[in-house]
């Protein structure tokens, strides 16, 4: 997938990985699209209420050998 | 669609009760709320320009795991409780437990509670400290951080009473 910038969360946890897509969103213009990746588990429902309280939209979720790569577009 | 609110009242002041207050405030702000935290009795200690007062102790604290952060798994597997009799008497027990939590803090990528302190003011969290017992506990208002706004009970009323999330931590 496309995407406009790119977020390396990886060895971080809770809550860092949703306050530094935070401000890398901040980063971003409205449509472009952030790359997360990270490696904390309970990223993946956190993103997922993330998207839905913020109004950005999460295009996709992939897992691959205990790290998770997450697309969010930006409202 | 009107911005949420929330408020958090922090009353602890040890390391491992640092956590909750900044975590949820400054996450709070990163979903778009407005928030603050009103720092009162121990929660002063949160807000101190000096940090290293923070401490965990494990004392009179049984739901505390003991477990060291380094060597191999089956090490970092022990649980070390002692007996509370035992901790009271052994001299600096408490600022090795602090140690050793802070590099278990590191080990698992979770934020300093500097760094979790310093995210929230950067998302303009608002902390409001207790007048009151910042006089009890002969505090100076130069012992805290810059930005600290003072105030008591009916301060913290004036925005809780319109928010959608308030806790006391």
């Amino acid at each position: 997938m496309n995407f406009d910038k790119e977020l390396d969360a990886r060895g971080l946890n809770c809550p860092l990985p949703i306050l530094r897509a935070k401000k890398a969103l901040a980063e971003v213009t409205s449509g472009q699209v952030l790359k997360i990746l990270s490696t904390d588990p309970g990223s993946v429902k956190d993103f997922a209420a993330f998207a839905k309280q913020t109004g950005n939209e999460l295009l996709s979720t992939a897992e691959a050998g205990g790290e998770f790569t997450f697309f969010m577009k930006k409202k | 669609m009107d911005t949420k609110k929330m408020a958090i009242i922090a009353t602890k002041g040890t390391l491992d009760w640092a956590y909750p207050p900044f975590i949820l405030a400054s996450t709070a702000a990163a979903l778009g709320y407005e928030t603050q935290i009103f720092f009162t009795f121990y929660g002063l200690q949160l807000v101190r320009k000096d940090l290293s007062v923070l401490k965990v102790s494990p004392l009179g604290n049984p739901g505390m795991p003991m477990k060291m952060p380094f060597g191999p798994k089956w090490f970092k597997s022990i649980n070390w409780n002692m007996p509370n009799a035992i901790q009271a008497i052994v001299p600096g027990y408490e600022s090795v437990a602090t140690a050793l939590m802070k590099q278990t803090i590191a080990n698992n990528g979770v934020a300093t509670i500097p760094d979790l302190r310093g995210l929230c003011q950067e998302a303009e969290v608002k902390f409001i400290a207790c007048q009151m017992t910042v006089e009890l506990f002969g505090f100076e208002h130069s012992d805290f951080i810059d930005g600290l706004e003072y105030g008591g009970a009916a301060t913290f009323f004036e925005f809780a009473g319109e928010t959608d999330i308030c806790l006391f931590i």
